[in-house]
C-alpha cells in the first residue's frame, strides 16, 4: 500500500494537525499577545480543512469509500473516507471556522483572549474528523477522545468563573463515564467477533455478546451527541461553558457526532439493524420529548438552547434509526440545516450583553426588536428555522427525517416528532415574544460586527436561499448517502 | 397575458411591498417608515387587487381545470406549481379586496410600531393569496403554515389585554392540527411519488394507473387533513381558539382572520379531501353533518350568551362555517356552490361586522355590550350600515348571506333532511342573538354618559363600510357573478368524487 495514497485521505486532518503543532509552538514563544493572529490562522486552517473535504467529495475515488493505512491486523484500513462523512466532515470544519470567526469579539471583552482558545477548537475539530473517519473502533475511539478532551478544556476556559469551571469537571466526569462504555462495548465487540474493524463487526454473526457490545457503544455515542436519556450534562455544561463555547459545541461536534452515530450504525452495524432500530427510536422518542418538555419551564436562556438542541438530535436521530438506505440523506439534510441555523441563533442570542454583562434570562431579550431589529429579525427567522416552520428552510430538515421515518414503517416515531415540535414552539414562541412583544428594557451593548454578519449570513441561507435552492443540499446529501 | 406567470406576480407583490417598507424601517427610522408605510402598503395591496383583478377577467370560466398553470421542478417529487380554478380565483380576489380596506382601517387605528405592523400584513396577505394559488402540496403545507408566524405576531405585538394566551393557543392549536397534515401528505408524497394536486386527486397511479389510496388508507388520511382543516374551519369541538384570538387580534387582525384564513379550512376540503379521498369523504358524512349541525345550534347558542361584541361575531362565524361544512358535505350541485357562495358571503359580511365592532371600540375602547345603547342617537350612519349587515348576517333576502344559508341548506336537505332541519334551527338562533344585540346596542335610551359625544363615522369608516354593503347587496342580487365563476370548479369536484 502506498503511504502517501493513505496520507491522501487524511489530507484535511493531517492539516489540522500541522497547523495545530505549530501553533503550539508559536503560542509558547509569542504567548497570548498573538492569541488574535492564531485565532484568524485556525480559523484559516478549519477553512482549508473543509475545503479540502469538499475537494475530495467532489472527486471521489474509484470505490464508494477509499481505506487507508491497512494492516495484517487492520487489512481493510483504519481510516476510511466515504461520501457521507465527507459532506459531515466539511460542515463540521465549516461551522467550526465560523463558530471561531464570531468568538473574537467575546473573547475580548470577556478578558479570555489567550492562544490556546483557536487551538483547542483546532484539536476538538481534528478529532471530529478522525472519528467520522474511523473504520476502526480503535481509531473511533481516538478521534473521539481527542475531541472530548479539548472540549472539556474548553467548557473550564474561563478560569476565575466557578460556573465555567464546573461545567467543565461535570463535562470530564460523565464524559468520562460515556467513554468508558464505549470502550467496554468496543471490549465486548472485539471479544466476539474478533476484530474492531468496521468489515469484520459487519461480517459477524449477530450474538448476545455483539448486541451487549451495540448497545454499549450506542450508549456512549448517545452521549457525545447529548440525546435523551444521557443529555443530562448538556443543560449544566452550556450553562456554565462561555457563550462562544457553547455557539462551538452546539454546531460542530454536534453534527460530526450525530453523523459519527449514523455512520458507525449504517455501516459497522448495518446488517444489525433489527437489533438496534428499536433502541434508536426509543432514544429519538425520549430526546424529543425531554427537549420539548424539559425546556417549557426555562428560564435561562442557555438551558432553554441546550435542550432545543436535545429535542433536535432526537429528531434527526428519526432519521437514523430509519437506516441507511432511507434516512443517511435526511439526517445530513437535517443536521446541516439545523446546525447553520442554530450557530446564528446561539452566536446571536448569547453575544446579547447589557452592561458588559452577558444575558441570561429570556426577559433580557425583552424588546429586542426596538434596540437591534435587524438582530431581531434574523433571530425570528432563525428560531423558527430550528423550530421547524415553513418557509425557514429548518422546515425541510423536518420534512426529510420525517419522510424517512414513514417510509421505513416508524410511524409512532414520527407522531412523537409531531407532537414534540408542538409542544417545543412554546418556548421558541416564548423567545419571540420577549424580542417583539415586550417592552424593552435597558439599553443592550453594542454588539460585534462579526456576530452581526454571522446572523445575518444564517438568517438570509435559511430564508430565502436555503428554501429556494434546497434542491441542491437535498441532491449533495443524497449523493453522500450513497457512499 | 399568455406567459406571464401571473400568480406569481400576485403573490409576491405584497412581498415586495413588505420589503419596501422594511428598508425604510433600517434605513430612515420608525417614525419615517411609519408614515411612508401607509402609502407603501395601500398602494401594493391596490396594485395586488388590480393584478387580482386582470387574472380574474382573464380567467376562462368554462374551461375545466386549472388556468395560468406556473410550474417548477422543486425538489423530490415536489414542484413549485401554481394554478387556479373559480374557486380558488373567487377566494383570492376576496382576499386581495379585503387588504387595501383593511391597510386603510389600520393606518388610522394602529398607533403603535406602524411599519411593522403593514410588513406583517402584507406578507400575510402574500402567504394567504399563495394558499390558494399552490397545486403542490409541499408548497400549500408552506403557505399554510407560515401564515401563523405574521398572524401570531399581530395577535401578539398589537393584540388586547390577554394577547399572550390568545396568541399562544392560536398558534399551537393550529400547529397541531398541521403537523398531522404534514405526516399525511408526506405519506402521499411516497406512495405517488409526487405531491401535485393534479395527479392525486386524479387518485390514479401515473404509472401503473392502479388506485393510489385504497379505502382503508383514504380513512386514515382523510383524518389526518380533517384534524388540520376542522382547527382551521373552525369546527366544534376545536374552535376555542378562535373566540380567543378574535377578541385579542386588533380589528384589521380580525377582519383577515374571519374572512379568510377561516376559508382555508373549507378550501382545504373542497381541494384536497374530497377530491382525493372521496369513499372516506362518503365515509365520514354523516359525522361532518353532525358536527355541522352541532356547530350551528351550539355557537349560535353560545354566541347569544356573550357579553363581548367581538366574541359574539366570533361565535356567529363558528355558525355560519358550519353552514358552510354542511354544504360542502351534501356531495352535490346546490350544496357545494352554497359551501362556496357562504366562504365569500361570510368573508364580506364578518369582515364587515368586524369593522363595525372596530369603529366604536376606536372611539370607547371597550366591547362589552352592557356599555352601549342608543348609539342611533348620535350615530345614525353608523346604525344603518351596523343595520345591513346584521341583517346579512342572519340571512335576510336580498342579501349575500341569504343566498349562502338558503342553498347549504337545500343542499343539505338532498343528503339528509335531519341536518337541514337542524341547520334551519341555527337560522333562527341566529336572529335571536344578532337582533338582540343589535337592539342592546344601537337602540334603545342612551344611559351612559360617556357616550354623549360619541361622534358617527368618518369618511374613511363610511367608505369602507359602504363598500362592503355594496358587495353584500350585489352578491345578494346578482349571486349569479359567483355561480357563474365557481360552477366549473364545483362540477370538477362532483366528477372526481364520482357523483
Amino acid at each position: 500500500m502506498d503511504f502517501l495514497a493513505d496520507i491522501n485521505n487524511a489530507v484535511p486532518e493531517a492539516t489540522l494537525a500541522g497547523f495545530g503543532l505549530i501553533g503550539l509552538l508559536l503560542g509558547a514563544i509569542g504567548g497570548d499577545r498573538i492569541s488574535g493572529l492564531l485565532r484568524i490562522l485556525a480559523a484559516a486552517a478549519l477553512v482549508a480543512a473543509s475545503v479540502l473535504t469538499f475537494y475530495q467529495f467532489q472527486h471521489p475515488g474509484a470505490a464508494d469509500g477509499i481505506s487507508a493505512f491497512a494492516s495484517p491486523i487492520a487489512p481493510d484500513g483504519l481510516y476510511r473516507v466515504t461520501l457521507f462523512t465527507l459532506f459531515a466532515k466539511g460542515v463540521t470544519y465549516a461551522l467550526a471556522a465560523l463558530a471561531l470567526f464570531m468568538s473574537g469579539g467575546f473573547l475580548k471583552t470577556a478578558q479570555m483572549e489567550r492562544y490556546e482558545y483557536p487551538l483547542l477548537i483546532t484539536f476538538a475539530s481534528l478529532g471530529a474528523g478522525m472519528m467520522l473517519s474511523a473504520n476502526d473502533l480503535m481509531t473511533l475511539y481516538v478521534g473521539i477522545e481527542t475531541m472530548s478532551l479539548s472540549s472539556y478544556v474548553l467548557a473550564a476556559f474561563r478560569r476565575d468563573s466557578i460556573k465555567s469551571a464546573e461545567a467543565g469537571l461535570k463535562y470530564f466526569v460523565l464524559g468520562a463515564l460515556a467513554s468508558g462504555l464505549l470502550l467496554y462495548g468496543s471490549s465486548l465487540i472485539y471479544g466476539f467477533t474478533g476484530g474492531t474493524g468496521y468489515s469484520v463487526i459487519a461480517a459477524a454473526p449477530v450474538s448476545i455478546g455483539l448486541i451487549f457490545g451495540l448497545v454499549f457503544v450506542i450508549c456512549g455515542l448517545a452521549f457525545k451527541a447529548s440525546a435523551a436519556p444521557f443529555h443530562i450534562w448538556t443543560p449544566d455544561v452550556y450553562e456554565g461553558a462561555p457563550a462562544p463555547v457553547v455557539a462551538f459545541f452546539s454546531t460542530a461536534p454536534k453534527i460530526a457526532a450525530v453523523g459519527l452515530l449514523g455512520h458507525v450504525l449504517f455501516v459497522a452495524f448495518g446488517p444489525h439493524i433489527s437489533s438496534w432500530q428499536q433502541i434508536l427510536g426509543i432514544i429519538a422518542a425520549a430526546s424529543m420529548l425531554v427537549g420539548a418538555f424539559g425546556a417549557l419551564l426555562q428560564n435561562s436562556i442557555k438551558r432553554i438552547l441546550a435542550y432545543s438542541s436535545i429535542s433536535n438530535v432526537g429528531f434527526a436521530l428519526i432519521g437514523i434509526a430509519a437506516g441507511a438506505e432511507k434516512g443517511a440523506a435526511a439526517v445530513l439534510v437535517y443536521m446541516t440545516l439545523y446546525v447553520i441555523a442554530t450557530l446564528g441563533m446561539f452566536g446571536g442570542v448569547l453575544a446579547l450583553r447589557r452592561g458588559g454583562k452577558a444575558i441570561d434570562s429570556i426577559s433580557d431579550l425583552n424588546g429586542l426588536v426596538k434596540q437591534k431589529p435587524g438582530m431581531a429579525l434574523g433571530l425570528l427567522v432563525l428560531i423558527f428555522s430550528v423550530a421547524g416552520i415553513p418557509p425557514a428552510a429548518g422546515f425541510w430538515g423536518k420534512l426529510q427525517v420525517f419522510q424517512a421515518g414513514i417510509s421505513a414503517d416508524l410511524l409512532w416515531l414520527v407522531l412523537v416528532g409531531a407532537l414534540a415540535s408542538v409542544i417545543s414552539l412554546g418556548y421558541y414562541l416564548r423567545l419571540v415574544w420577549a424580542m417583539f412583544i415586550k417592552p424593552p428594557g435597558e439599553a443592550l451593548d453594542k454588539t460585534d460586527a462579526s456576530v452581526g454578519i454571522i446572523v445575518f449570513v444564517t438568517a438570509i441561507l435559511m430564508f430565502p436561499v436555503l428554501t429556494i435552492t434546497i434542491q441542491m443540499l437535498l441532491e449533495t446529501a443524497a449523493r453522500a448517502s450513497g457512499g | 397575458m399568455a406567459g406571464l406567470p401571473i400568480l406569481s406576480i400576485l403573490t409576491y407583490t405584497p412581498l415586495v411591498g413588505a420589503l419596501t417598507i422594511l428598508a425604510f424601517r433600517i434605513m430612515a427610522g420608525a417614525n419615517v417608515a411609519s408614515t411612508a408605510s401607509k402609502g407603501i402598503a395601500l398602494i401594493t395591496s391596490i396594485i395586488a387587487l388590480v393584478v387580482s383583478l386582470v387574472a380574474l377577467s382573464a380567467f376562462d370560466a368554462n374551461k375545466v381545470g386549472y388556468q395560468f398553470l406556473e410550474s417548477v421542478p422543486w425538489f423530490g417529487g415536489s414542484s413549485y406549481k401554481l394554478g387556479v380554478d373559480g374557486m380558488s380565483i373567487a377566494l383570492i380576489v376576496l382576499t386581495t379586496a379585503l387588504t387595501p380596506l383593511c391597510v386603510l382601517q389600520s393606518a388610522t387605528s394602529i398607533k403603535d410600531r406602524l411599519a411593522e405592523y403593514m410588513i406583517c400584513f402584507l406578507v400575510l396577505e402574500a402567504l394567504m393569496i399563495g394558499v390558494f394559488c399552490a397545486l403542490d402540496l409541499v408548497l400549500f403545507y408552506v403557505f399554510f403554515e407560515g401564515g401563523l408566524i405574521p398572524m401570531f405576531l399581530i395577535i401578539g405585538v398589537w393584540g388586547g389585554k390577554n394577547k399572550f394566551y390568545a396568541a399562544f393557543k392560536f398558534f399551537l392549536y393550529t400547529l397541531l392540527g398541521s403537523l398531522l397534515l404534514l405526516i399525511a401528505l408526506i405519506y402521499m408524497g411516497i406512495t405517488a411519488g409526487t405531491t401535485d394536486v393534479v395527479v392525486l386527486q386524479n387518485g390514479l397511479n401515473p404509472v401503473t394507473g392502479a388506485l393510489l389510496f385504497p379505502p382503508e388508507v383514504q380513512t386514515w388520511l382523510w383524518l389526518a387533513f380533517f384534524a388540520s382543516f376542522a382547527v382551521k374551519l373552525p369546527m366544534v369541538p376545536v374552535h376555542t381558539w378562535l373566540p380567543d384570538a378574535h377578541v385579542e387580534a386588533p380589528t384589521a387582525g380580525s377582519v383577515v382572520l374571519a374572512a379568510v384564513m377561516l376559508k382555508m379550512g373549507g378550501y382545504g376540503f373542497l381541494r384536497f379531501s374530497l377530491p382525493m379521498f372521496p369513499e372516506a369523504s362518503q365515509l365520514f358524512q354523516p359525522l361532518m353533518f353532525t358536527l355541522s349541525v352541532v356547530a350551528i345550534v351550539y355557537a349560535s347558542l353560545i354566541a347569544f350568551r356573550q357579553t363581548d361584541i367581538k366574541k359574539l361575531v366570533a361565535y356567529s362565524s363558528i355558525a355560519h362555517m358550519g353552514f358552510v361544512t354542511l354544504g360542502i358535505f351534501a356531495f352535490n350541485e346546490i350544496g357545494i356552490q352554497g359551501a362556496i357562495f357562504q366562504m365569500i358571503s361570510h368573508g364580506v359580511i364578518s369582515g364587515a361586522l368586524f369593522f363595525c365592532v372596530g369603529v366604536i371600540y376606536d372611539r370607547m375602547h371597550t366591547r362589552e355590550i352592557a356599555f352601549y345603547g342608543g348609539l342611533v342617537h348620535r350615530m345614525p350612519v353608523y346604525a344603518a350600515l351596523f343595520m345591513l349587515f346584521s341583517m346579512a348576517n342572519v340571512g335576510l333576502p336580498g342579501t349575500s348571506g341569504f343566498i349562502g344559508e338558503i342553498l347549504t341548506m337545500v343542499g343539505g336537505f338532498q343528503a339528509s333532511t335531519w341536518a337541514a332541519a337542524g341547520a334551519a334551527l341555527g337560522v333562527i338562533f341566529s336572529a335571536v342573538y344578532m337582533l338582540t344585540l343589535y337592539r342592546r346596542v344601537v337602540f334603545g335610551e342612551m344611559t351612559n354618559e360617556k357616550l354623549f359625544d360619541i361622534k358617527d363615522v368618518t369618511a374613511l369608516e363610511f367608505f369602507i363600510l359602504g363598500l362592503l354593503a355594496i358587495m353584500a347587496l350585489t352578491f345578494g342580487v346578482f349571486p349569479g357573478l359567483i355561480f357563474d365563476l365557481t360552477k366549473g370548479s364545483t362540477l370538477e369536484i362532483l366528477r372526481m368524487i364520482g357523483q
